[in-house]
């Protein structure tokens, strides 16, 4: 009898409908351009967010260099500042973050952890990537345009966003704010086929609570996502209305440099209801794939379990839930009804018990376990301290009145970006680090990941740990410089000047990942199948890297949870999941790859 | 100016900076626990091709007693913050007040006058002569007092409530010393409330992007005795005052204007 998600079960019954028919490429264009196999489009996804990350990465020089150095470099005035932390932030969040996580991570990883040949709209998943990289053209269009990309913070806040005193009002914003509704419209697309493959598409045997945590991230955060996206759409929308037809949905009475406006009756604060109601939930449509490959690194390298594997499902489920309901604690100085704090501040502490619960069993993952210290595993590890520290500072943001102070300071900044930006990105390249012997068939340069691990990690550290400190003095976020105040030491400008030239080493050591990424594929050592001696169902393919269809003439059947790692009584360390019990104790993986029958049943 | 601590405070709001004290302990403490436990994992627990990892899926007692404590935990934090900004909510009655208008990128001030009420405002009534967009017809509104282009005053303490207005985008009115903010919002009045504990001269910072000024819209704040106070205030024009004064150099520059037209009267010269 099964009780339990980790008991494994001796019959699997057979499948209740035949596998759905692929569509085969006849050419060179529709193998690697217009495909539609959702690893060809994952790499496409991948590389495009990380190509726009890299533009993103610059910007961020861009404006250290001016908080480092001010006064010093002429090409940056206050409006191009903006600029930069605007497209920075945005490009960061949306365009790489959730790309890459989703589209990218989402469509490799899905299918072949699910053991299913393919997405089950592969076209519509082909067309989703393609309004992606529309989106991000039209993003960098905006560079282009007169008046440049929009400078309204990645908020994009009206009447600011609007209006001629922020930089990008011509056409910036509205560029903006077409890009943003591609892409949901293109995310849409993937997304839908995310969740119906999991929903529908699992191989024989593979019960949601046998799936990996990795899978249970994504489709929870695609979940959310498609929620969340389309208070995004309706904000844009009503936003272009009011730039462009003179509507006022966010706008109300206005005298602008002395002069009367013709908007009337709308509310700002409205518009930023829409936007948070989207961008809390955002945060853990990053989040929680980041938790779920996190889950994973950990028990594979530590060559341990997943600990309390119910317990973390759940706590993805409810820690999705409730990021429904803490959106306006972005919003707690805003001007909304005040008496709103007490609600939202309930809320948002509340969900720091399920976040606690996860972190405690990573750690508990590795207690009594054997860990290797492999590239995948230091990132983990990395993300572990970097998500503590990030969740731990969203308790004094999150705490109505601790936020008071604290709203708007370099604290904040300092905070999002260790709980969603590093953190994530740890996860992201530990991620690579892991999966690319599958991609390629070759393992990443061990030296050179190392150099990477420790520079990112100890540089994030470097520049984010002064800026909680600058925010607690009050220093604010988003100014283009300080000039002389009566509350900030001097010192702090030293401090300012450290963080600078810090960031432009970490910058600069992510070339060596984009080179070890390049030089691996041609000279990386031969991986084989399956060389962290995995158990879940992308390491068991026929071939690697996996073929159009994934598997081999039959798709595997699923006997266990995807953490049977120490088994006892099993011969090795580890029990694929579609391995039959029977193999178990002689750890006989001959006929895992699908290539040989099944063992009858 | 020290930069072992945070800046001083200069009102009444020391509840919030425990509020962050207690918060900084039970998570400082938690933080350090969990990376200690995970340093010790990784050391204790390396690889070693002869040994296995402990199978044991779930430890039900364990999760319950680790959710338990996190929960009291969080409790510990919330409720004395919830307890705070019940009192950052209710302003104490009596309490004065004043009201900060933003624009892009300046900072002015008005006073209820000696009425102690102020007068009502429109944005739709604003214009050159009318920077505050006050009803010339509201008789609460006549004694107000209004201040451009200088320093706010504030007197010590006593508690006082701060109204704000924004005639074009968001704003965020924040002196650090104070430690309270509250965004400004075309189209609302906002407000927050404090009690200033420390004379002194601070700086005010616009602490919401504004555009391409933001960084720029700064201003300062004198706090000072309630004596120095009520006789700064005393100096300042009221709002009928500026009206009167704005409608006669208005007739004056009519009567310029007809007397340039009629060069028989060039000679009346107006007087200041």
């Amino acid at each position: 009898m099964v009780d339990a998600a980790h008991d494994q079960v001796d019959f699997v019954p057979p499948a209740e409908v035949g596998e759905m028919e692929l569509y085969h490429p006849k050419s060179w264009l529709t193998k690697y351009v217009f495909s539609q196999d959702a690893k060809v489009i994952a790499i496409q996804y991948s590389f495009t967010a990380i190509a726009i990350g890299m533009v993103a990465l610059v910007l961020s020089w861009m404006m250290r260099l001016q908080l480092g150095f001010p006064e010093t470099f002429s090409f940056i005035e206050a409006e191009d500042y903006y600029q930069f932390i605007t497209m920075h932030g945005m490009i960061m969040v949306i365009y790489l973050l959730t790309a890459l996580f989703l589209g990218g991570f989402g469509n490799y990883l899905i299918p072949l952890m699910v053991g299913a040949r393919d997405m089950v709209f592969p076209y519509v998943n082909m067309l989703s990537y393609w309004i992606y990289l529309l989106a991000v053209l039209v993003l960098l269009a905006s560079f282009f345009v007169p008046g440049g990309p929009t400078g309204a913070g990645w908020t994009l806040y009206p009447p600011q966003a609007i209006l001629s005193g922020t930089p990008g009002s011509e056409g910036g914003i509205l560029l903006m704010l077409i890009s943003l509704a591609l892409f949901i419209v293109g995310f849409t697309m993937g997304g839908l086929n995310y969740v119906v493959t999991v929903l529908q598409a699992r191989t024989r045997g593979m019960t949601l609570m046998r799936l990996p945590l990795t899978i249970w991230g994504i489709f929870t955060a695609t979940v959310l996502a498609l929620l969340a996206f389309p208070a995004l759409f309706v904000g844009a929308v009503m936003m272009t209305l009011d730039r462009m037809l003179g509507t006022s949905f966010f706008m109300p009475g206005i005298v602008q440099f002395g002069e009367q406006m013709q908007y009337g009756g709308g509310s700002p604060v409205l518009f930023q209801h829409l936007f948070w109601f989207f961008g809390h939930p955002e945060v853990y449509i990053v989040a929680l794939p980041a938790f779920g490959i996190v889950s994973d690194l950990i028990s594979v390298h530590a060559r341990r379990h997943v600990f309390g594997y119910r317990l973390m499902v759940w706590a993805i489920v409810i820690i999705g839930a409730l990021s429904f309901v803490v959106w306006a604690h972005h919003m707690y100085v805003s001007g909304m009804n005040p008496w709103f704090g007490f609600f939202f501040a309930t809320t948002t502490l509340i969900i720091a018990v399920p976040t606690a619960i996860k972190v405690y069993n990573w750690v508990l993952t590795l207690w009594r376990g054997n860990i290797k210290l492999t590239l995948p595993m230091l990132f983990a590890l990395g993300f572990i301290v970097t998500f503590v520290n990030g969740g731990i500072t969203g308790l004094f943001l999150g705490n109505v009145v601790v936020d008071v102070p604290l709203s708007d300071t370099m604290f904040v900044v300092a905070h999002f970006h260790m709980v969603m930006g590093v953190a994530p990105i740890l996860v992201v390249f530990g991620a690579i680090y892991h999966w690319y012997p599958k991609m390629t068939g070759r393992m990443l340069n061990v030296p050179m990941g190392q150099i990477h691990f420790w520079i990112t990690f100890l540089g994030a550290y470097a520049i984010f740990l002064p800026l909680h400190y600058l925010g607690f003095l009050g220093v604010p976020r988003r100014y283009y410089e300080m000039t002389d105040t009566s509350f900030i030491p001097q010192s702090a400008e030293t401090l300012n000047a450290f963080v600078t030239v810090i960031a432009l080493i970490v910058g600069v050591a992510q070339l060596v990942f984009l080179f070890n990424i390049g030089w691996s594929m041609v000279k990386g050592k031969k991986s084989g199948p399956n060389p962290w001696r995995a158990t879940s169902l992308e390491w068991q393919t026929a071939t690697t890297p996996p073929g159009h269809g994934n598997f081999g003439p039959t798709l595997p059947v699923v006997y266990r949870w995807a953490y049977a790692f120490g088994l006892p009584g099993a011969k090795d360390d580890y029990v694929p999941q579609n391995m039959h019990p029977d193999q178990v104790a002689i750890g006989d993986t001959a006929d895992l790859s699908g290539t040989a029958a099944q063992p009858a049943e | 100016m020290s930069p072992w601590w945070w800046t001083p405070i200069a009102s009444n709001w020391g509840f919030i900076d425990n509020t962050i004290i207690i918060t900084f302990w039970i998570t400082g403490v938690v933080f350090v626990a969990v990376i200690l436990f995970t340093a010790y994992c990784v050391l204790r627990y390396r690889y070693r091709e002869d040994r296995r990892a402990e199978y044991e899926p779930e430890d039900k007692k364990l999760e319950w007693w680790l959710t338990g404590l996190t929960a009291v935990g969080v409790a510990a934090m919330l409720i004395p913050g919830l307890f705070v900004w019940n009192q950052y909510v209710n302003v104490p009655p009596g309490a004065a007040e004043i009201e900060v208008v933003g624009q892009q990128w300046q900072w002015s001030y008005r006073y209820p006058g000696k009425d102690g009420v102020m007068g009502t405002s429109d944005t739709r009534l604003i214009s050159g002569d009318n920077p505050f967009g006050l009803n010339p017809n509201d008789p609460n509104g006549q004694d107000d007092v209004l201040i451009e282009g200088d320093d706010l005053h504030l007197p010590l303490g006593g508690p006082i409530k701060v109204l704000l207005r924004s005639i074009d985008v968001l704003h965020d009115f924040y002196v650090p010393q104070f430690r309270a903010k509250m965004d400004m919002v075309p189209g609302l009045v906002t407000y927050f409330w404090l009690t200033p504990t420390r004379p002194g001269t601070f700086d005010i910072l616009c602490f919401e992007l504004c555009g391409v000024g933001h960084h720029a819209m700064r201003g300062s704040v004198v706090v000072e005795k309630k004596e120095a106070f009520d006789g700064w205030l005393q100096e300042q024009e009221t709002f009928a005052q500026t009206m009167a004064r704005v409608k006669q150099g208005s007739e004056q520059a009519a009567n310029l204007a007809l007397n340039a037209a009629t060069p028989v009267a060039a000679g009346a010269r107006p007087t200041r």
